[in-house]
């Protein structure tokens, strides 16, 4: 099998289902996001099946590798639609709230198709090699995603949301696409791979132009990994738009965002000229980025905010490591500490869509005296906040202890110095929540009802948090 | 064997996985705990002192090739912790009142708590150690934050801040003394790293001790990183004070022993004026400070502070009979500090305040309360007898064998002393002593359990006191000749 049969599987499994969804008159709609992780999860096990990269010399090759970085985030990409996908029954009395429906569950089908098409993107975009492919993927996953963020279009923040991502996500393409057109008007190639070569025949008076291509191409990556200060969408974006959707973008998107990041600096290290460089621009970037997630997340109570600027803050731990790309270890460190931040970013999300459903608003208060309401659903957030600080036994952990041990090794003693402070406000911020659970009185008594989809997930990412944390060489092992 | 002492640690766990799901709490917690205390003695009195060395050893491979495993086992010194673990443990669930609110996440906070310290001391491999010990931060968090009292978020988020805080810095030391020995031999393994270090294979520097200290001495409230403790302490309901302040504090000196002793000998002895002047300021301004306090329960969080010095002051001594002094006295101020907070909350239950101008004469409507008080005083101010005693005379006796630079230092200690009797016995007068107030006169007498749970925390303290060598000869099989 060929490594595109997964993502050819994908679209056609979006295609058949958007079939389906037409020609199908149940009112209720949550079949068609249980097929859809159905179908993703074969897919998920097709993956573990033997699959050889496009033959070398194939015009594929030029666009598609196949190596562990790939291979690696596509399953990730593949769990973190499934999860997403699950997280959409729950969610749909809000999406029946603010569609205008003709008939009972009309245009709500889609919601739970269209992360396909997104996730079918991002995984082409993680085996890309190819400026022209990384675009085209990129435009494929961000424009599902605008229709996505958008979709509550009787919610005005819902709305904002929509239009603020266009806008900037708009302003972000022209950058990447300026950049690419820089890069190779000076090299002659789009693909990353031939790049450290033709790079080494320039004239050094062709490296100016170049630098300003791969600047332009660095700011449209940072804008997807949420990097200060290309951060600015995020909050109001993560708040407005549906939290499937939120929790979508703030994991598997990110991860792809990194995946790019990484291909790009790997294929410019060989390049000394430009890696010393890259490496001053990188090192500020995950300082400025750090600082910034992790002071403006103090004083926040949305708790869909917290999270945004949360992951501002984990974008900021994850530029440590890719700083220190030069240690054996980086990669495998990136990529375990994405894997637990899946798990336990999906996991609030997915407490909180049913603790929002269940008071009626995304506001830190309304987790007040959720200990007593459900003891279940409290111990999964306290797991979450408890991995996202970093308390051992919890892949969040594991993962800041990876990227720490990388980043030192590399010799970026202030970052770690920095990121010693920024975990200190990370534990207050998180903690927060975790007060508000078991301090505070609740507003209204009377247990939270908890469904079986949502309980199901809950193990499922529970106990993902803690087998990384506390036996995480499976994971680690995949990754070198 | 080895099997027991994995079950000193999963037995709390596995009795906070039956209050979750519906077992009566107390009884499960109590019954953990009992089994505990017999498991620590079982192993107290089975590890063979002649053969010496790590004991009861297991070991699972986690990073295999990260060189960390995760590898329990045990000697003297890990012993005498687990059993000052375990008795605490077991008094600290006894004393505990009955709970109005959410009675099983208060039990589960207080056995995560338990099975946190009796891992790390249990570890061999040096990021477990670190691992367990943040076991306890979330549960700390919400025990003082929902039934502490006083301004008691305040102090709940002091002091997951700075131990937060204080955690990361020692991580940060942790990966730089990984880094630090040559590749491919890298390993956080207490045993290799004392081999590696004995054997002269690698040199850590001076700056990665440092860090160490400033980590684990935030987490003991080395002077002057000690603010968070005396709030922390004061607000936290009784149980909560017990362990933290009995036990959990003692990971960040058990952790020096261990680490910082074999590895940094030299620059421990290079920066000992560093150490000494926190030592000073711990024993001095803590001290006096305390003496300026107006309240039980601040005393006593200033005063577990201030008792710290004298630990210190024993590893600073850098000679056996002071580490073993350290050794001992972080047993016996384990369990009188302890005793100190079960009777703490019990007067708290009793009268609503803690306030010396309050009260007075509480000895005539509860005679039983205030003999075992005399008798934590006592032992807190190193009455002979007491395991403190013992402990704070062979730390005296090992730091003048030092050298010059010990001189201030042994003097400020001595004068401690008095200051600890000033404090300790004017706290005793105040409440105890002295005409009664008309609204205390109908006041109960300790009930049975609490009795019983503060005479299980003096026994061991007394026995100690008559027989260090109890302590001592298991503490010497773990420290160089």
């Amino acid at each position: 099998m060929n490594t595109l049969s997964l993502e050819i599987a994908v679209v056609a499994l979006g295609i058949v289902l958007l079939l389906v969804e037409a020609y199908s008159d149940r009112s209720n709609k949550n079949y068609l996001s249980y097929l859809g992780a159905a179908g993703l999860f074969g897919v998920l096990v097709l993956s573990f099946f033997p699959m050889h990269a496009p033959a070398a010399g194939t015009p594929a090759s030029a666009f598609i590798t196949q190596d562990i970085l790939s291979v690696f985030f596509v399953r990730f990409t593949l769990i973190a639609t499934i999860v997403t996908l699950l997280m959409i029954p729950g969610y749909r009395p809000v999406l029946e709230r603010y569609l205008p429906a003709e008939r009972a569950g009309g245009g709500i089908g889609e919601f739970s198709i269209l992360p396909l098409f997104v996730c079918a993107g991002l995984m082409w975009m993680v085996s890309s090699v190819n400026f022209i492919m990384i675009f085209v993927s990129l435009e494929l996953a961000t424009i599902t995603l605008y229709i996505l963020a958008t979709y509550l279009r009787q919610n005005t923040a819902s709305l904002e949301a929509g239009t603020k991502f266009l806008i900037l996500g708009a302003l972000s393409t022209g950058f990447i696409v300026y950049g690419i057109s820089w890069i190779f008007g000076t090299t002659g190639t789009t693909n990353l791979l031939a790049l450290p070569a033709a790079i080494s025949t320039l004239p050094a008076s062709a490296i100016t132009p170049l630098l300003f291509g791969i600047a332009m191409v660095l700011v449209a990556l940072s804008f997807k990994i949420s990097a200060f200060p290309f951060q600015f969408w995020v909050p109001d974006v993560y708040q407005g738009a549906p939290t499937p959707v939120t929790s979508y973008l703030s994991v598997a998107s990110k991860a792809a965002g990194f995946v790019v990041l990484i291909r790009l600096l790997a294929a410019l290290g060989t390049v000394p000229v430009i890696s010393h460089k890259l490496q001053v621009v990188i090192t500020l970037l995950a300082a400025l980025t750090l600082i910034f997630g992790n002071f403006a997340a103090i004083p926040q109570t949305n708790m869909k905010r917290l999270l945004g600027y949360s992951s501002i803050a984990h974008a900021g731990y994850l530029l440590m490591g890719v700083a220190s790309l030069g240690s054996r270890l980086a990669i495998p460190a990136i990529g375990f500490y994405l894997a637990g931040y899946l798990a336990m970013t999906m996991l609030s999300f997915v407490v909180l869509t049913v603790v929002s459903e269940a008071t009626g608003g995304d506001e830190i208060s309304r987790f007040n005296g959720l200990g007593r309401r459900s003891p279940l659903l409290a111990g999964a957030m306290l797991l979450a906040a408890a991995s996202l600080a970093g308390i051992p036994f919890t892949a969040g952990f594991i993962g800041k202890l990876l990227i720490f041990e990388v980043a030192f090794n590399q010799g970026h003693y202030g970052l770690v110095m920095l990121g010693c402070v920024t975990v200190a406000a990370g534990f207050y911020y998180y903690f927060k929540v975790i007060r508000a659970m078991y301090w505070q009185q609740p507003a209204e008594e009377g247990p939270i009802p908890v469904s079986f989809t949502v309980k199901l997930l809950i193990a499922f990412l529970g106990a993902g948090i803690l087998a990384f944390g506390i036996y995480p060489a499976p994971i680690l092992a995949t990754l070198r | 064997m080895s099997l027991l002492l994995i079950l000193t640690i999963l037995l709390p766990l596995a009795a906070s996985l039956l209050i979750m799901v519906g077992a009566d709490p107390r009884r499960a917690a109590l019954g953990a705990a009992v089994a505990n205390l017999a498991a620590s003695l079982v192993l107290f009195f089975g590890y063979d002192r002649v053969t010496g060395g790590w004991q009861f050893l297991s070991e699972w491979k986690i990073l295999p090739k990260l060189g960390i495993n995760m590898t329990l086992g045990a000697d003297g010194l890990t012993l005498v912790m687990i059993l000052l673990a375990t008795v605490v443990t077991l008094s600290a669930l006894w004393v505990a009142p009955k709970v109005e609110k959410n009675e099983g996440l208060y039990y589960v906070c207080l056995l995560f708590i338990s099975a946190g310290v009796i891992g790390a001391f249990a570890s061999i491999d040096v990021l477990f150690l670190y691992s367990f010990h943040e076991l306890a931060l979330i549960p700390t968090f919400i025990l003082i934050g929902v039934w502490g009292s006083g301004d008691r978020q305040a102090a709940a988020w002091k002091a997951t801040i700075y131990l937060g805080l204080g955690s990361f810095v020692l991580l940060i030391g942790l990966i730089a003394l990984y880094l630090s020995i040559p590749a491919g031999m890298r390993t956080l393994d207490l045993r290799q790293l004392d081999q590696m270090a004995a054997t002269g294979a690698f040199h850590p520097s001076a700056w990665i001790y440092l860090i160490l200290l400033v980590g684990f001495g935030s987490l003991v409230s080395l002077f002057p990183f000690h603010s968070w403790a005396p709030p922390a302490y004061a607000c936290a309901p009784a149980p909560a004070a017990m362990l933290h302040a009995g036990v959990l504090k003692k990971f960040g000196l058990y952790g020096l022993i261990r680490i910082a002793l074999p590895l940094f000998p030299e620059a421990m002895n290079d920066l000992n004026g560093l150490l000494l002047l926190a030592v000073i300021g711990n024993i001095l301004y803590i001290g006096y400070v305390t003496v300026s306090q107006k309240r039980l329960d601040w005393t006593i969080g200033y005063s577990s502070v201030m008792h710290m010095g004298y630990i210190f002051m024993g590893l600073a001594a850098l000679n056996m009979i002071g580490v073993s002094g350290a050794a001992l006295l972080m047993f016996a101020h384990g369990l009188s500090v302890a005793a100190a907070f079960a009777l703490c909350g019990e007067i708290r239950r009793r009268t609503g305040t803690l306030d010396y101008s309050e009260l007075g004469g509480l000895a005539k409507a509860t005679p039983v309360l205030g003999l075992l008080f005399g008798f934590a005083a006592m032992a807190s101010v190193g009455l002979p007898g007491f395991a403190n005693f013992a402990g704070e005379v062979l730390v005296f006796f090992g730091a003048a064998a030092y050298g010059p630079l010990m001189i201030v230092p042994v003097i400020v200690g001595v004068w401690g002393v008095v200051i600890s009797a000033i404090y300790m016995l004017r706290a005793y007068r105040n409440i105890f002593w002295g005409p009664i107030a008309q609204r205390w006169e109908g006041l109960t007498d300790i009930s049975c359990s609490a009795k019983w749970a503060v005479i299980l925390l003096l026994v061991p303290l007394m026995v100690a006191g008559f027989y260090p060598q109890f302590i001592l000869k298991m503490v010497g099989t773990a420290l160089p000749r």
